[in-house]
């Protein structure tokens, strides 16, 4: 019957399997596109010295070392500063500025400051229409928190101040907008705590 | 069993002219093909004369022509055959006749003769239990065996386990494929389509050498219905559809069957479900769609056939929304509060986080008997394997994206003999080579390779044998040998690199130290001989014992996530290390088990030890610190264990229409050094089933099953992790199992009689039926949600 046929057939699909064996195109490297490996805050008040803290974390989420702080210096009490974040990816060159993602779907991300300490607050300064090309109306106002004024008061000391950056949460839940993180769910991006002085 | 009828043979004899001297003899021997053994009370007709051959098989035609004939020659059990012989030329003629006619793929209910191996545990289910699970999953309808659990992801991906071990300790055979469906991940589903499958066996431990000598855990076997050979044409449709998803199933299959072994066969499968509901909540985004279809055909002959076989599988998963935390604290949280953050309205609707996975399976089988030796088989299969995970990323438009996009490319040649002509003892021999390759597109993903490109080799060499001692006493035993040759191309960061210490261990295997990002890029190859063997006996006594004790002795190479897995688990919101210097796992499992049965009343009492020694796992140890905040690292790590287990069963029919089923198994797992309990070992369970038979009803059935899942109360401690929310270290209960629960479910069915061949069969079922909130503790999601709630299904099924 047709078993020479079969035979035949089998054989050459076992050159197939031969061939294939062969295609040994060496692997590209790649890195996380979405690493985070720098933010920068830093924080300006007239006639004081600019304070800016960041951290470092050089293999992003994915690698083992734990990120590093840098503090420039104390804040000062009972003053007003105006902060500016900036998101880097330093493992590519140049290094890729994250904020152009975060601008480019605001609605999608917020930033929380978070302190019990010394009396510190926060407010937002953007929305997320300063970003986009929406009216300023309705949930377009809602803030993405990558500028913000932070008020220290007469209290001086050590305090925590965490930053964390989320994306996908619900910009809509009580008190997020006002920077109450607690109901806002999302995933995080950034969740970092700088150990500053106020004096 | 049909016999053919003669009345066709009449039709072709060939009778030729009447003007010929008619004085030739024809005299031979009917005789068995398969054992060569002479065959008596065989016949012989031709032109409506029939002889009968004597008891040495021998027969003598007298005053024949010096035409062609054309001889019909039959034997009870045997099919018949047509032989035309020129009787001018041929004075003596020896007729061979197929013997052993469930070889043919006839229809034949599956009996004791037909278990895979003789001494070591198994069971099979049947067609009307794989009908019950149409709308479920493989994983779930193998839990109607003893000793079989599951680790879920939900409830649509559905891992078996066997005797306390799943994932690659776990051998799939999809009718006569090694399924290559990256078996190593946690929530990487068996690809099969519950529904292509006629009956499924799971021999509980690795003495069926003959599949592979890795299967630690058992192998789990699903095989195709038969196809007997007759002319036929038939199929089955059956039809679903469950209140808790909101979807249902449609099944469908079609068969034509040939006399002559010709067999055509074709199926479908069409699933699809929303988000499933616990009690007190959908749970978003678990959503299922899924699709299978397959095609078969060939001939089965008894000296010869073969098989075409190409199956598609598709398939795409939702993951329940909540268990997409971010970092440990997200994790703290949802255990804590018990329930899930994110509840959204029902919808068919399936969003990130999700997988989508494609499997193709093709086969080209042929086998050839040789009289009074055996049957030679080959095989060749191609397997092709695409998984894709979406996460929920930092932008809409990297979501968008996949996370994880692995192709799995596998080829497969096998050949084995199988010699059954002695009627005391059989042997198999075969071979194994296989080829396999691993492509991860990180280019697509933008995220750095979980698993790393690979190639893989393996051939495979075994011996089995089966010999019967006496009547009652059947002896069996293998060895098998395989070498695993693993090639990959891995990129480590240097920092990991540092943090594992390869630098002392693995210097050599740098090819490049300055790739982007501080990456290095390595070839790390590896080498692996594996023995297993096997031994053991089946004994029948007293008629209605069986008693069944078996060693078997396997080794598994680590897998590819096992050895190279390095960094973010998206999906899983946890760091996963293997490590390069992971080596074999070697078990020595010993098993028995007693069966008693009578027309009443039957039971299985089946214990059994098991001692791994480098026994791989992979548990929490801590958490990694990133600006991300910290995630909870899982190793891998070796130790030597030890499994020790019983499962036993029983079945009494009360009255009539009464019987009762009871189930209950138990496996206990630790570390032999410091005696920790292993982490993921399944909690004892108990089940009870009552059922009410009543065939003068349309074949009525109703039962009732109370299903009791004993809280797991042997674990790994917990660990302590740092929590930013609160400043310090805090115990994270991520080993603490859930509570003891227990279920009801319901099921009943009707069977209707349409036409001769037509059978419609009705079902309801109730699952859950008092709508209990619980959570298992081998369920991967139950940090975040309750499991399903009540579910009412009802199935149609058309046999036609």
């Amino acid at each position: 019957m047709n078993t020479r046929k079969f035979i035949s057939m089998l054989s050459i699909a076992g050159l197939f399997v031969a061939s294939c064996s062969d295609d040994d195109d060496a692997p590209t490297p790649v890195n996380d596109e979405e690493v985070i490996t720098t933010m920068t805050v830093s924080l300006t008040a007239a006639g004081e010295d600019t304070v800016t803290l960041s951290f470092f974390d050089e293999d992003g989420a994915d690698g083992p070392s734990a990120p590093v702080p840098t503090i420039s210096g104390p804040l000062s009490a009972s003053t007003t500063y105006t902060g500016a974040i900036t998101v880097l990816n330093a493992t590519e060159n140049p290094p890729e500025l994250v904020n152009e993602e975060i601008e480019g779907e605001a609605d999608e991300h917020q930033f929380f400051y978070i302190t019990d300490d010394l009396g510190i607050t926060t407010t937002y300064t953007d929305q997320e229409c300063d970003y986009t090309d929406d009216p300023c109306e309705g949930s377009f106002t809602n803030p993405v928190g990558l500028t913000f004024e932070l008020t220290t008061t007469a209290t001086t000391g050590a305090a925590q101040l965490r930053f964390v950056l989320r994306h996908q949460l619900n910009k809509e839940a009580q008190g997020v907008a006002d920077g109450d993180i607690v109901n806002a769910g999302g995933s995080p991006d950034i969740d970092y705590v700088f150990n500053i002085r106020v004096e | 069993m049909q016999r053919f009828t003669f009345i066709s043979v009449f039709l072709l004899g060939v009778t030729l002219s009447f003007a010929q001297e008619c004085d030739k003899t024809l005299t031979g021997k009917v005789i068995d093909f398969h054992d060569g053994k002479p065959l008596r009370d065989a016949t012989i007709t031709f032109n409506n004369t029939t002889i009968v051959t004597n008891s040495d098989g021998t027969y003598i035609i007298n005053d024949l022509c010096a035409v062609s004939y054309a001889f019909t020659v039959s034997h009870q059990d045997c099919n018949s055959q047509v032989f035309t012989i020129d009787i001018s030329k041929v004075k003596t003629k020896d007729f061979y006749l197929e013997h052993h006619l469930n070889e043919l793929q006839e229809v034949k209910v599956t009996g004791k003769d037909k278990s895979k191996t003789s001494s070591s545990q198994e069971e099979t289910i049947n067609e009307n239990i794989i009908e019950k699970y149409s709308s479920a999953t493989l994983g779930d309808a193998l839990k109607e065996i003893t000793g079989v659990s599951s680790l879920n992801t939900g409830s649509t991906i559905v891992k078996p386990i066997i005797q306390g071990l799943s994932g690659s300790r776990v051998l799939m055979m999809n009718n006569g494929v090694r399924m290559q469906d990256m078996e190593w991940g946690d929530e990487h589903a068996p690809n099969i389509d519950i529904n292509t499958a006629g009956s499924i066996t799971v021999v509980k431990g690795a003495a069926a050498l003959q599949y592979g000598g890795d299967a630690l855990g058992g192998v789990i076997i699903a095989e195709p219905r038969r196809v007997p050979a007759k002319d036929t044409l038939f199929g089955k449709t059956i039809l679903t559809g469950a209140t808790n998803g909101r979807g249902g199933t449609m099944s469908s299959e079609i068969i034509k069957g040939y006399k002559n072994g010709l067999y055509l066969k074709a199926q479908g499968m069409l699933k699809r479900f929303g988000d499933f509901e616990a009690p007190d909540y959908i749970l978003s985004n678990t959503g299922v769609f899924e699709k299978g279809a397959s095609i078969a055909f060939g001939i089965n002959k008894f000296e010869y056939g073969w098989d075409a076989f190409y199956s598609f599988y598709n398939t795409e998963i939702g993951i329940l929304a909540s268990s997409n935390i971010g970092n440990v604290d997200d994790l703290r949280e949802s255990i804590n509060d018990g329930q899930p953050d994110i509840i959204r309205d029902f919808t068919y609707e399936i969003s990130n986080p999700r997988q989508e996975v494609t499997h193709h399976l093709g086969k080209l089988k042929y086998y050839h008997r040789f009289e009074e030796l055996g049957k030679w088989t080959i095989q060749y299969d191609f397997q092709s394997n695409q998984r894709l995970e979406f996460d929920v990323r930092r932008t809409e438009e990297r979501s968008n994206r996949p996370s994880i996009d692995l192709q799995l490319t596998t080829h497969t040649l096998t050949s084995d003999f199988y010699f059954d002509a002695a009627s005391n003892y059989n042997l198999r021999t075969g071979v194994l080579l296989r080829y396999q390759n691993n492509f991860a597109d990180a280019l697509e993903t933008g995220v750095r390779r979980l698993i790393p490109d690979y190639d893989k080799y393996d051939a495979g060499v075994f011996l089995t044998g089966e010999f019967d001692i006496n009547e009652s006493l059947i002896f069996d035993a293998g060895i098998r040998y395989d070498f695993n040759r693993i090639d990959a191309e891995k990129f480590y960061l240097q920092t990991r690199w540092d943090e594992r210490g390869y630098e002392t261990d693995f210097a050599d295997i740098i090819i490049n130290r300055n790739e982007i990002g501080s990456q290095l890029r390595t070839n790390p190859v590896f080498d692996y001989h594996n023995i297993s063997a096997t031994t053991g006996i089946q004994y029948l006594f007293k008629e209605k014992y069986n008693f069944r004790v078996n060693y078997a002795l396997s080794q598994r190479a680590p897998n590819p996530s096992e050895l190279f897995s390095d960094g973010l688990h998206h999906s899983a919101a946890r760091i996963e290390l293997g490590d390069l210097r992971i080596g074999q796992e070697t078990s020595h499992k010993f098993s028995a088990s007693l069966q008693w049965g009578n027309d009443l009343w039957n039971w299985e009492i089946s214990p059994y030890i098991n001692f791994i020694n480098d026994y791989i796992l992979i548990e929490p140890v801590g958490i990694q610190l990133s600006g991300r905040g910290p995630f909870p690292i899982w190793e891998y790590r070796q130790t030597n264990a030890r499994l020790l287990g019983i499962d036993t069963k029983a079945q009494v029919t009360w009255f009539k229409n009464w019987q009762t089923d009871h189930r209950f198994s138990l496996v206990k797992g630790r570390e032999t050094k410091n005696d920790v309990a292993l982490i993921n070992m399944p909690a004892p369970n108990v089940a009870n089933k009552i059922t009410f038979v009543k065939e003068d009803w349309f074949n009525f059935q109703a039962s009732l099953e109370s299903q009791y899942t004993f809280r797991q109360n042997e674990f790994p401690p917990n660990i302590e992790v740092f929590s930013i929310d609160a400043g310090e270290e805090l115990p994270l209960e991520i080993n603490t199992p859930p509570d003891a629960y227990h279920l009801l479910n319901m099921d009943t069915s009707l069977e209707f009689k349409v036409s001769k061949k037509s059978i419609i069969k009705t079902g309801l079922a109730i699952n859950n039926l008092l709508n209990t909130n619980y959570r298992n503790y081998l369920n991967r999601l139950r940090y975040f949600a309750d499991d399903l709630g009540r579910n009412f299904l009802v199935r149609l099924t058309i046999n036609y």
